[in-house]
């Protein structure tokens, strides 16, 4: 109907201009809050929610109490809600839209769906016009026609719908978040705030966690606690470890670091009444073979100890260095995340006996510009500015000339001559000339790149 | 005994773990005689060692001081992310240089001088590491006393020596074992260009002399030296500063 018609009917009428984002978000924090009852919750349309509850129902009093707890649930939070159990999301789908409440027995969708209209089927509206036009009004009717004539007329995607439909085959769904390889949940019968309480569950959670993945002989490498208070709110506090991981009290030590560094506190408001700890990421724990002499006790107490800085400070903070396959020094060795860090193949510039460093021990992040007096043009500096400081060479070495990685760069960075320098007090620098002379400036200008024990 | 006495010997045996009293002291030595002997053979571990920087050279100072004193553990170096645009990102190429293996660092990177310390405090539990270093800049207010003391018993706990390295810094009371100044220190006139050298002043020690000496750190064998041209001097020597004063009087020992 026009607007125009509308208003004629209906003169008090309030017109809003519809906005899709913020559907699509508040639909988004409807879905987040389904996490309470599975986590395998997926966005159908614009308007819709598929949870896949398999094998969740016991825990709400089976399938007639759980769709009533949902639906008076979201319903107190003043939206209005249509919904209905099947053994197939479509069939579920159709359902909810059309029979608003209907459980379908399990392996009778087909009966459950039949009468309702072929709109039910979500098809393209031009097919779902002319299955009406051709006098199949209901789904059972379009059941009744052999699948060659209907594939004939409306393509494959069609029946394959429509089987969804009668619950005769099944398309995956895709979560909206990653489902845990194992999950353990507490479920309050009162909300709780205490902060202590709420330690002690998580460590109760990672407990029975930690029997799970027993099992199967794994362990955690990204874990995930989730809050759900009681007025609706969700929040996710994500753990990465560095290596698999199957100790409880590690596990609830790492999460009590991470709560106390949030920048913004989980806030238990009027309190929460689930929290979930998720294994989002298990990897085989491979039970340590003893060597003589690795200290194996040193190597857990270490990776223990990243675990929690990274916890607390953020994993890139926490950095392990890494050798690289070039020449260029700012590049030649990395500092990575040491709760990432591969297992590196390469291996350190052996140094050179009995001579002096040749690399400085701390590196400029970026080069800094001095002002230099030089003797000779392709010579070291006689003297040099730097941060507003005159330094007066008294010993310089080099030139040690490196020149850019020609094969990676399009335009090609000038050649440096490196230079290290000591001035009259002793303090030794690392100073870069970019570029030679005449050939590739004009007149090159002067780096300072790292300072010398 | 009397009551009394036997009530404050277990005073004493309480307090002991607190004030570090009663403890079998371990030392690892440097290398340099003189040095070794004014430590009573080294330098403490699980113990707080303060380092205050007069140029860049401290902070090698500090790494090759470390390395004597980590046993074959781990290391793990705090440092604010002002100091890598500041004072510039430790190199591990430079540490390979020194002859340090730089897989056996940790770096962490702290946001402010809280951080560092709280990072610190907990890493020194963790008995896997042999060696804290934390680099601070300036004085910033957490780093009082109190917290020098919390650093010290969380050191001694586990064993765990810490380092800090304090940058742009002046001294303030503190709880540490020892306190040393570095500057950097002209090469030996007869050579080009050596090993690195340091003008080391102990400032203070816990447990007995002071004194100032030139070190240089041996890349290959990582040990602290004499210079061997220094052999050759016998009593004080005089170091020009760059205006052409008498700046310092070292004292040779040994």
């Amino acid at each position: 109907m026009a607007l125009a018609s509308a208003r004629a009917m209906v003169c008090e009428l309030a017109v809003a201009e519809a906005d899709e984002a913020a559907d699509a978000k508040l639909l988004g924090a409807i879905a987040d809050w389904c996490d309470r009852f599975t986590p395998f919750v997926a966005i159908d349309g614009v308007d819709g929610l598929l949870l896949d509850v398999t094998g969740a129902t016991h825990l709400f009093g089976g399938e007639v109490a759980m769709l009533k707890t949902v639906r008076d649930a979201i319903m107190r939070q003043g939206f209005t809600v249509r919904a209905a159990f099947a053994g197939t999301a479509a069939a579920a789908r159709a359902l909810a839209r059309y029979a608003d409440g209907k459980i379908a027995a399990p392996e009778m969708e087909a009966e459950a769906v039949a009468f309702l209209p072929v709109a039910a089927l979500d098809l393209a509206s031009a097919d779902t016009h002319a299955l009406r036009r051709a006098g199949l009004k209901t789904i059972a009717q379009v059941a009744g026609r052999t699948r060659a004539e209907l594939t004939a007329r409306f393509g494959k995607e069609m029946v394959f719908k429509l089987e969804r439909a009668l619950g005769q085959s099944e398309k995956p769904l895709s979560p909206r978040r990653i489902l845990p390889d194992y999950m353990a949940e507490h479920r309050f019968a009162e909300p709780v705030t205490a902060a202590d309480f709420i330690a002690d569950s998580i460590l109760a959670l990672a407990q029975s966690l930690c029997r799970l993945m027993e099992e199967r002989g794994q362990g955690a490498r990204l874990l995930e606690a989730s809050f759900f208070r009681s007025d609706g709110a969700l929040r996710h506090i994500a753990l990465e470890t560095a290596r698999p991981l199957r100790e409880p009290a590690i596990i609830a030590r790492l999460f009590r670091e991470r709560l106390d560094a949030l920048a913004e506190p989980i806030d238990p408001g009027f309190g929460f009444d689930l929290i979930r700890l998720g294994a989002l990421y298990a990897e085989r724990l491979v039970p340590e073979s003893i060597g003589l002499e690795a200290r194996p006790d040193d190597d857990k107490e270490i990776a223990f100890l990243i675990d929690r800085l990274a916890a607390r400070f953020g994993s890139h903070r926490i950095l392990a260095f890494q050798p690289q396959d070039t020449h260029i020094p700012e590049a030649a060795g990395i500092a990575v995340p040491a709760q990432h860090a591969p297992d590196c193949k390469l291996n350190w510039e052996a140094r050179v006996p009995a001579e002096a460093p040749r690399r400085p021990i701390r590196m400029l992040a970026k080069p800094e510009a001095i002002e230099v007096m030089a003797q000779i043009p392709d010579g070291p500096p006689l003297r040099f500015r730097w941060r507003r400081v005159l330094h007066a060479v008294a010993r310089a070495e080099g030139p040690e000339r490196i020149a850019m990685e020609w094969w990676k760069n399009q335009n090609p960075q000038p050649t440096r001559d490196y230079f290290r320098v000591e001035d009259d007090a002793g303090r030794r620098f690392w100073l870069y000339r970019d570029g030679l002379y005449g050939r590739e400036q004009f007149v090159p200008r002067w780096y300072v790149h790292g300072l010398f024990a | 005994m009397s009551a009394t006495g036997k009530k404050l010997q277990e005073a004493r045996a309480l307090l002991n773990p607190v004030l570090g009293e009663g403890r079998r002291l371990t030392h690892c030595p440097l290398g340099h005689v003189a040095v070794d002997s004014a430590l009573h053979g080294g330098l403490v571990r699980g113990a707080l060692h303060e380092i205050f920087a007069g140029d860049a050279s401290a902070s090698g100072f500090t790494i090759c001081a470390a390395q004597r004193a980590n046993a074959g553990k781990r290391m793990l170096w705090v440092a604010q992310d002002f100091s890598a645009i500041e004072h510039g990102a430790l190199s591990p190429c430079g540490l390979a240089e020194l002859g340090i293996d730089p897989e056996r660092l940790f770096l962490l990177r702290a946001a402010d001088a809280a951080d560092a310390l709280r990072a610190g405090v907990d890493a020194l539990s963790c008995s896997g590491l042999g060696v804290v270093i934390m680099e601070l800049i300036g004085n910033p207010k957490v780093l009082d006393l109190v917290a020098s003391r919390r650093l010290v018993l969380a050191a001694q706990q586990k064993n765990v020596t810490a380092f800090l390295l304090r940058q742009a810094a002046v001294a303030e009371p503190s709880a540490a074992q020892t306190r040393w100044q570095i500057r950097s220190l002209p090469s030996a006139a007869t050579h080009d260009w050596g090993m690195p050298r340091f003008d080391a002043e102990l400032v203070r020690n816990r447990q007995g002399e002071t004194g100032h000496w030139v070190m240089e750190w041996s890349c290959d064998d990582g040990v602290f030296r004499k210079p061997d041209d220094q052999a050759a001097h016998s009593g004080a020597v005089v170091r020009t500063s760059a205006d052409g004063s008498l700046a310092a009087a070292l004292r040779i020992a040994g």
